[in-house]
């Protein structure tokens, strides 16, 4: 158990300083030079040597790179070349109402695509299943900003149901905010709704058919308590580390639906840095996506080692 | 990692199948009636050929110059002429949906065909020498995994500067990692196998043990890998486009026309119509056709 949980945290450390490599090797793949972006196009020669010396680039990589993590380890991520704010700052700033938008499409996919597929399950070969599995391969091959739009079509320019665009505080007004969070959320949880059914299905399906479900079912327990108390216990496992997996997924569509849906948001930032090429701010926003993937399916793997004894012992002694 | 294990499935179908040289005649029949068995995966391999066929045909298909602008003709509703309607410049938009299937086949399909090329060897390698170099090569897979795939793609995009080309290298270089993963995966289950280890036993060298012994039987899994991989790939340059990170204006492109049309959706809905549907009727036939294919090279399924 404490091996696993060593080797695991071990892993995770290798992959987090090869992230901040890779990071770091990319801004310095960036073509021209560094110090004539901060400084702008009208700087002398000058003025560039003194960019260079004041931020370390005449030193040798290796050590750009020790100084660099040893600053971002501290939280300290370099500042924005466009408003000389501090890069985690401006994060700060933008990272609640992604966190927000996330967790309510965690909701919506959760929500439908746990009882969607544990009923195509249970009733396999039906039509309903049929149903189910014909809206999931929908959902996977929609393109989400083009559902966006079509929402925004119908919903706020045609019946003007919601408002099309736009984010409130919820300390601010909690039902406007409420207002402008449901399509966005819908479109970012659709798709993950997509994946989850599938692999819930699947699960479920394996699960029912193991001795022990049938077990309970000649005890003579009603139908729903076995599915429910018996087989979605041990058939969500694998649909857990799937939800883990897929967070990478869902930071990606929330760039395309903040963009959508004008969301002030993690994902808007990201864009607007790459357009106005904010390299440090480009820098601090991917690093911090990366880290955050890495930081969740650590504690995803963690906390079912905990849950789980065999994963434990299977983890411990398995390979790679 | 412990998720290798979805990945590794036997794969020595071909082995016996090649042993068979009697009755070809009769072989091919069966295979097209297993494959006819499938309606939906024979319908999304169709409309899949349709779209590709469309996307080498656009010159002949399209009705008029995709970036031709008619400052009379701005934003006409659908008519015989132009039956997809005409777009903020006055272009036909029937045109450059056609054309802009050229440009996301092109970028679909040559970014995994990247993907392929380099993390098809690069797993090879893991999988067949293990110890160190796996070791390296699997680490440094996990670090560039743990990055987004849309992420690392606006990431690259920004270094590389926006441009179709580029779109697609970093479509190519954010998708390489589930190659090297899947093909590792399938390699350590192969190399195990009895007819792996009488050729090493006969004194194959490790180029040929690779080349002709492992690759050939893992390939049905990468292919099925690939058709699930290439819509992703389709929709990742749409939504570079869209985001105004893929092909610039005025190359006709699904994400960019999209992109134009949000701005429009009041006054002309239809822009925003045809290319999404485009869009998703490829992604769909590409996964129709990639389950289809998926069973179909099931050796349980015999």
């Amino acid at each position: 158990m404490f091996d696993f949980l060593v080797r695991r945290i071990a892993i995770s450390i290798v992959t987090f300083l090869l992230i901040t490599l890779i990071v770091f090797m990319g801004v310095r793949m960036i073509p021209g030079d560094p110090a004539r972006v901060m400084a702008g196009t009208d700087a002398d020669e000058a003025g560039l040597q003194e960019i260079r010396v004041k931020y370390g680039l005449t030193d040798p990589i290796p050590l750009q790179y020790a100084r660099w993590l040893g600053l971002a380890l501290q939280g300290d991520l370099g500042e924005s070349i466009r408003t000389r704010e501090s890069v985690v700052k401006i994060v700060a700033v933008k990272l609640p109402i992604t966190v927000q938008l996330a967790c309510f499409s965690l909701l919506i996919a959760v929500g439908i695509a746990i009882p969607a597929g544990v009923f195509s399950a249970v009733r396999r070969n039906t039509a309903w299943d049929l149903l189910a599995n014909a809206i999931s391969l929908c959902g996977v091959s929609v393109p989400s900003f083009w559902l966006g739009i079509m929402l925004i079509l119908f919903l706020s320019v045609r019946f003007h149901l919601l408002p099309a665009s736009g984010f409130v505080p919820f300390l601010q007004d909690p039902l406007a905010n409420l207002q402008r969070m449901l399509m966005p959320s819908f479109v970012l949880g659709a798709a993950l709704a997509a994946v989850l059914m599938r692999q819930t299905r699947n699960s479920m399906i394996e699960v029912m058919s193991a001795n022990y479900i049938r077990t309970a079912y000649s005890k003579g327990l009603a139908e729903w308590v076995v599915i429910f108390r018996h087989a979605l216990r041990n058939g969500l496992i694998p649909i857990v580390t799937i939800l883990g997996l897929q967070m990478g997924a869902l930071m990606g569509g929330a760039v395309v639906t903040e963009q959508i849906f004008v969301v002030p948001g993690f994902g808007r930032l990201i864009v607007e840095a790459v357009f106005t090429r904010d390299y440090p701010l480009v820098q601090g926003v991917v690093l911090i996506t990366a880290s955050t993937y890495v930081l969740i399916n650590l504690l995803v793997d963690v906390s079912y080692s905990l849950l789980n004894p065999r994963i434990r012992v299977k983890g411990s002694s398995g390979e790679s | 990692m412990s998720h290798d294990g979805e990945h590794v499935r036997p794969t020595d179908r071909q082995a016996p199948a090649d042993a068979d040289p009697a009755a070809p005649g009769i072989r091919s029949r069966r295979t097209w009636r297993r494959a006819l068995r499938r309606p939906p995966a024979v319908a999304g391999a169709v409309v899949v050929i349709l779209f590709a066929v469309m996307a080498l045909a656009a010159p002949w298909l399209a009705t008029s110059d995709p970036v031709q602008t008619s400052w009379g003709q701005i934003r006409k509703t659908p008519t015989l002429a132009h039956p997809f309607g005409t777009d903020d410049l006055g272009r036909d938009v029937y045109s450059r949906v056609v054309w802009g299937a050229r440009t996301s086949m092109q970028a679909g399909v040559l970014s995994i065909l990247l993907a392929i090329c380099v993390g098809v060897p690069t797993g090879l390698v893991a999988g067949y020498y293990r110890r160190a170099v796996d070791q390296v090569i699997m680490r440094l897979t996990d670090a560039w995994l743990s990055f987004p795939f849309l992420i690392l793609a606006i990431g690259l995009v920004t270094i590389l500067g926006p441009s179709l080309m580029n779109a697609t290298v970093a479509i190519g270089m954010a998708a390489t990692p589930t190659y090297i993963r899947l093909t590792r995966g399938l390699v350590l289950a192969t190399a195990q196998e009895d007819y792996v280890q009488s050729a090493r036993a006969l004194g194959g060298g490790d180029i040929r043990m690779m080349l002709r012994h492992i690759l050939p039987n893992i390939f049905s899994a990468l292919l099925v890998q690939a058709t699930v991989s290439i819509p992703a790939a389709i929709i990742a340059e749409a939504i570079l486009s869209f985001l105004g990170l893929g092909v610039q204006p005025p190359t006709p492109s699904w994400g960019t026309m999209l992109n134009t049309a949000q701005q429009f959706l009041e006054t002309a809905p239809w822009m925003a119509w045809w290319p999404g549907l485009a869009i998703f009727f490829l992604a769909l036939s590409f996964n129709l056709a990639g389950d289809g294919l998926r069973d179909f090279l099931d050796p349980k399924d015999y």
